[in-house]
């Protein structure tokens, strides 16, 4: 029986002429959807598998198709004849674009055997002077295989040893997910032993064998050149790496030192010298040692499950796991732009910036003065041998560790530039249909609203680096079976205890403008953001709100060396929608408190007159009502201010700190920051009143709809019920529920559903009102920001967290009912 | 929703033989958006009055105003508006089809009345007054007086002190009541200048109709006619030419290069000069600049840019691309970019126009601009024009920026500081020139940055 190794990743060719069992072949060994059979696509193209005339498409078309499946990592086995060289040329180059190996399975069975099959096929038509013309071509092609780029050809003779061929699968080298270290990978050493001594015994290496604590250690490559003892670096590492304590990859002073050692003609330039000069002095059964030693080096791994990839340059996402020729280049070299820099360095592309994979890359190549993470890859070579130290990443704690360099070895061709992270986004980043997986559920977002998304954010809103959360809309509280109301506190509690909230604390609800304010001591990136993420006033203002922000939370004992993000309310309404409220709503109510007067005189006349009005005299006069306590309702959220005096901000949420989220913390915590707020500078900050309601306890429910006709009789907006557990709160099955809904008072809602809304037909009407939609993007929005706030936290690349602001912004955009 | 009109010609009450609405009764009528009641609260011999009141129901009215797109907008003026309380074209369609023989000058009783100016005072409590309404009443022959309503009620300073947009309007004169009635069913929506229903060509006969007699010696009948027509120009040119036969037909007369012209013009002499084949144009809008690329076949790949959609769809249009011959066809296209973000697609073009564009950017976000345009996309040549801020001061009543979206607007050394940023950072050369009329002290209206890629030493 043979088995026949195949990569885990390839595409695997079929050679072999009509009738020599290939489909067979293939539905022995491999799964339906990993066959693309010429036939098949001939089939799909012309309605006739044996319609050669359609070939060139059918190819196109199969060659299509093998594409996404290697752009995938999905093997591939294509079933044609694959007889003549730029048939299998097309395969090879699709395999090459994708950086898979290519691989024949060529299988051999006589003219007359095939014959017999082709015959026995009614749809088969062809003469036998074909079979002996492909014939003549298999074995033309048999010694060009290898030649054309085939990795691997595998020669299956005669109908039984196909029958007989089993596939064993094998891992590509760079494959070593299984390792899941913890690891300590270390930046270029280029000769620096000593430096590498004290590095790896502060990581707990001990001088020989292995890690107490089971580490590896993983070198990024570049171990030799420039430095004082390059052999002395090789042998440790090679003795680690022999000792199973440490993997290796290359770099390409490796690279061109094996090519040196092979006899091959090499520049002696950039410290080759010096390691050659080195190496004199050892025993030529160790330059042997090493010759063998870098060419068994794999240009990087994939490890720990897949979360880490190891390169000497760095590794694109296309490119991980893969292998080709132009991997292996990437991973030693990089990429460069083409141009060259001032020092006649060759400029390298940014690849990192471009960055959007989901495993960390580590690598080295680039000396810079401290790592720095950019989407999710870290540089380690803090060059050493220039004088500057020798570091060492721990994973997966992300703890870097690093030792000085003991002087500067090797003056450095130009000199070591802090890489300033490049926070630029992609438009790809953002645009188009999207599919977002946000850990708290998935969502798609349209490509329409992504367009009406990115106009906003990108003509009115702060950078991206500033806006890290927008706040979610707020669904209301179901609809109100109370008598004369539209919402009404009893449906608020069971739309919560429904949602498994025991406790939930009512919170008044400011009307004004949503305001996020992100404060730190030191000042710097502290900003102000609506709802849409837009700066609140000019500039200066913002700077002297901000500026008393800051010194409360400071007197306040709540802001100490990072940076806070709060979810407020800026008061009064007018201050910000003052144009607004003029326009609209304020016009609404001259115009009918004018209007109607002038009516109800016509009318008294009329009646004076001795005719009958009075039905139409009512109407007017509950007109007039209602417009009076439409204008009152806006009235109340009116209040001259000048500059900032008159400003005030309610702070509810401390939504985030640096490096940590604060959606775990309950609403008592929450509002106890406020309230040391409000006490340390009452003329900024309102106090938001509230009250904490057990939903078991009908007494408790029964105050707080006391409490809230109190607080809207007297003008206020209404109340949001919130979880007592606060933002991140679960139902019992850990989904998000709503962080709050709103239940908003009766006089409130005139300015919302019309002055008219409380006429019971109207209010009949409006109880049809469907909450399922706003509900939906409530939570949805909510989760996207939870989401940011996590991603914040654990230092995400900036495209990480814009996406889902983003989202946020462009979940906006979808056709809710304005009134909700 | 209320208008009355008196009239105090001898015997007043034959006012309701003309209205054919008797003055003893009430009347009521049903009309799409609520009830048209017609009511006389006065019917003397000496003075008659009557009232028009529609009762609008909201709950007839659709979304009538136009809704914004953006999320800060006011998306609720569909369910809290105006319309029950103040006059508009909902109450001339009821004043329509409650007086239909009154607005055609017929009276069966009254005919020689009908066709007789009569002395009338018109009473409008509450209109949504946009623009002048002397001027507008006044030609006709009427003495006008408007009173401003008051927002609220309120001191000086509070935000909701000064006038809302409404009048108490008060007309008097002697005219046939046909006329008076026809002027205010064109009139008052043409104040309040939001219609309620779709406007479609057949308005033009009805504005003709309604027109009759006075619209064609109106000094502002341009101004009716626009507006009557919701701002459909070609309705409006249409309604003019019909309205004046006899006037040969309006010829536009060549007027003086706009700045805008003399600016798309410099772009387009740069463009050529620098030897460009395939360009960009950043910031596209309604691709005004596109048109003139278009036309000019040293272009073989022109892409316009926009972050609005809207004008995208826009520029679209005016450019007829969905009429563009097939070979044609990929020269020009138009795609959904945002300057703040780096787009793949803009890289490899010989050139990129920036006009008047960078100074719609908050200051914060030029970088990201500066990156994405000449560190990212970095075309060979890039063209900016943006205003010189000094030179406002030449523009009369011209107080703060140009435009209600510019972000800033930059003195010459300003823009130049900025130019010499970008060579630095980029590796670009830059030579700066302005556009229109240029002013001994202040410089040039539109300042112009032509930016080159210097070419590689063949070293």
């Amino acid at each position: 029986m043979t088995e026949i190794d195949i990569p885990e990743l390839a595409l695997v060719a079929l050679v072999g002429i009509s009738g020599s069992g290939k489909s067979t072949f293939a539905r022995a060994n491999f799964a339906p959807t990993q066959v693309l059979s010429s036939d098949y696509f001939r089939g799909l193209i012309a309605d006739d598998e044996n319609d050669q005339s359609s070939s060139a498409d059918a190819f196109d078309v199969l060659h299509y198709v093998a594409a996404k499946r290697l752009k995938a990592g999905r093997l591939t086995v294509v079933d044609a004849t694959n007889l003549q060289s730029h048939a299998r040329a097309g395969l090879v180059k699709v395999a090459r674009e994708h950086d898979v190996l290519p691989v024949a399975v060529v299988l051999d069975v006589s003219e007359s055997v095939a014959w017999e099959r082709t015959q026995s096929r009614p749809d088969r038509t062809f003469g036998k002077q074909v079979l002996t013309r492909m014939h003549r071509d298999l074995r033309r092609s048999l010694g060009q295989l290898a030649r054309e780029g085939f990795r691997k050809v595998h020669m299956l003779r005669g109908a039984e040893e196909i029958a007989g061929a089993t596939i064993r699968y094998e891992k590509l080298y760079n494959d070593r997910r299984e390792l899941t270290g913890p690891f300590d990978i270390i930046g270029d050493v280029h000769g620096c032993r000593a430096e590498l001594d004290l590095l790896l015994e502060k990581l707990g290496y001990p001088a020989e064998g292995v890690h107490p604590e089971g580490r590896t250690a993983v070198f990024v490559g570049d171990l030799v050149d420039r430095g004082p003892d390059s052999p002395g670096v090789l042998r440790r590492v090679m003795a680690m790496v022999g000792a199973g304590s440490a993997i290796c990859v290359p770099g390409n002073h490796e690279q061109k030192l094996a090519r040196k050692l092979n006899g091959r003609q090499v520049q002696l330039t950039h410290g080759l010298p010096e390691t050659l000069a080195q190496l004199e002095q050892e025993p030529p059964e160790f330059v042997q040692e090493v010759r063998t030693f870098i060419e068994g080096l794999v240009s990087h791994y994939v490890l720990d499950g897949g979360k880490l990839v190891v390169a000497h340059a760095g590794l694109k996402e296309e490119y991980q796991g893969r292998a080709s020729g132009r991997v292996r280049s990437f991973a030693l070299y990089g990429e460069t732009t083409g141009e060259t820099d001032e020092y006649g360095l060759p400029v390298r592309y940014p690849w990192a910036r471009d960055y959007r994979g989901s495993a960390a890359v580590v690598y080295g190549h680039t000396p810079t003065p401290t790592p720095e993470w950019i989407n999710n890859t870290i540089c380690l070579d803090t060059g050493c041998v220039f004088g500057g130290k020798l570091t060492a990443l721990r994973w997966p704690s992300r703890e870097l560790v690093s030792v000085p360099a003991a002087r500067e070895y090797y003056e450095p061709a130009r000199p070591l530039v802090v890489a300033r992270p490049d926070t630029g986004l992609d438009l790809q980043d953002v645009t188009g249909r999207r599919h977002l997986d946000y850990g708290y559920g998935r969502t798609t977002i349209p490509a329409e609203n992504a367009a009406a998304a990115l106009e906003v954010m990108s003509r009115f809103a702060l950078a991206p680096e500033t806006l890290i959360w927008l706040p979610p809309t707020m669904a209301p509280c179901s609809t109100a079976t109370v008598e004369g109301y539209l919402e009404h506190p009893s449906t608020a509690f069971a739309d919560m205890r429904s949602a498994g909230a025991g406790t939930v604390v009512c919170e008044e609800k400011h009307m004004g403008s949503r305001a996020v304010v992100r404060i730190s001591r030191e000042g710097s990136g502290d900003a102000i953001w609506t709802r849409t993420g837009r700066p609140f006033f000019d500039a200066e203002r913002n700077a002297a709100l901000l500026t008393r922000v800051r010194a409360a939370a400071i007197e306040a004992g709540v802001l100490d060396d990072g940076w806070l993000l709060f979810d407020t309310e800026l008061l009064p309404w007018s201050a910000k929608a003052g144009g607004l409220i003029r326009e609209r709503y304020a016009g609404v109510g001259a115009a009918g408190r004018a209007a109607l007067p002038a009516a109800l005189a016509v009318l008294d006349r009329v009646a004076a007159r001795g005719l009958d009005v009075t039905a139409l005299r009512q109407r007017m006069e509950l007109r007039a009502e209602e417009v009076a306590g439409y204008s009152a309702a806006y009235r109340a959220y009116v209040r001259p201010t000048a500059g900032l005096d008159g400003v005030t901000l309610a702070p509810f949420a401390v939504l985030a700190a640096q490096g940590v989220s604060h959606s775990d913390k309950d609403h008592g915590w929450h509002l106890d920051i406020a309230d040391k707020l409000v006490a340390a500078d009452p003329a900024l900050f309102t106090p938001t009143r509230r009250m904490v309601i057990d939903l078991s306890d009908p007494e408790s429910e029964r105050a707080a709809t006391d409490w809230w006709l109190e607080l809207t009789g007297a003008g206020g907006e209404g109340m949001v019920v919130k979880p007592w557990a606060g933002l991140g709160a679960t139902d019992t099955r850990g989904r998000l529920i709503q962080p709050g809904v709103k239940c908003r008072g009766r006089e409130y809602l005139r300015i919302i559903y019309g002055p008219e809304y409380t006429r019971p037909e109207q209010l009949e009407r409006l109880r049809a009102r469907n909450l399922g939609r706003k509900r939906g993007l409530a939570l949805r929005e909510h989760g996207l920001g939870l989401a940011a706030l996590d991603r914040v936290a654990e230092q995400a690349p900036l495209w990480k967290v814009h996406e889902l602001v983003f989202a946020i912004l462009a979940a906006e955009s979808e056709p809710v009912d304005p009134r909700l | 929703m209320l208008l009355t009109v008196t009239t105090t010609h001898r015997p007043a009450t034959d006012l309701g033989y003309l209205l054919v609405k008797h003055p003893d009764r009430t009347h009521a009528f049903d009309v799409p958006t609520g009830t048209a009641h017609v009511l006389y609260p006065e019917a003397t011999e000496d003075r008659c009055t009557v009232a028009l009141l529609l009762d609008v129901d909201p709950q007839r009215l659709g979304g009538g105003r136009k809704q914004q797109a953006s999320p800060d907008s006011f998306t609720l003026g569909q369910f809290v508006n105006d319309r029950p309380y103040a006059a508009s074209s909902l109450l001339a369609s009821a004043l329509a089809k409650v007086f239909r023989s009154a607005l055609r000058g017929e009276s069966k009783d009254r005919p020689s009345l009908a066709a007789t100016p009569i002395p009338l005072e018109i009473h409008v409590p509450v209109l949504r007054c946009k623009g002048d309404p002397v001027a507008l009443f006044e030609p006709l022959g009427w003495t006008v007086t408007a009173r401003a309503i008051p927002l609220d009620d309120v001191p000086e300073g509070h935000p909701l002190a000064g006038d809302s947009a409404y009048v108490d309007l008060n007309l008097t004169g002697t005219l046939r009541l046909a006329d008076a009635l026809n002027q205010l069913y064109v009139l008052l929506p043409v104040l309040d200048d939001a219609k309620h229903y779709w406007v479609a060509p057949d308005e033009i006969d009805k504005l003709l109709r309604s027109g009759e007699g006075w619209l064609a010696a109106h000094p502002l009948k341009e101004l009716i006619a626009r507006r009557y027509l919701a701002h459909r120009r070609a309705f409006a040119l249409t309604a003019l030419e019909r309205l004046s036969p006899d006037l040969p037909p309006v010829v536009m007369k060549p007027r003086d290069p706009s700045l805008a012209d003399l600016r798309r013009d410099a772009v387009l002499a740069a463009l050529a000069s620098s030897g460009a084949s395939r360009v960009l144009d950043l910031g596209c809008g309604g691709g005004a600049l596109l048109a003139g690329l278009i036309k000019d076949m040293r272009y073989t790949e022109i892409v316009g840019t926009d972050v609005s959609s809207k004008a995208l769809d826009l520029a679209h249009k005016r450019l007829h691309l969905d009429n563009v011959p097939s070979r044609q066809a990929g020269r020009v296209t138009l795609w959904q970019s945002a300057l703040t973000y780096r787009d793949d697609r803009l890289k490899g073009f010989d050139a990129a126009v920036l006009m008047e564009v960078i100074e719609h950017l908050d200051p914060a976000r030029l970088p990201a601009l500066e990156a994405s345009v000449f560190g990212h996309a970095r075309p060979t040549t890039v063209v900016v024009t943006t205003p010189n801020a000094e030179y406002n001061v030449l523009y009369e009543g011209l107080s703060g920026m140009r435009h209600s979206d510019h972000r800033f607007e930059w003195g010459r050394s300003s823009f130049a500081a900025w130019t010499d940023r970008i060579c630095t950072t980029y590796g670009y050369n830059a030579a700066l020139s302005f556009v229109g009329n240029v002013d001994k002290s202040v410089g040039g209206s539109t300042q112009m940055a032509i930016f080159t890629l210097p070419r590689k030493d063949e070293s």
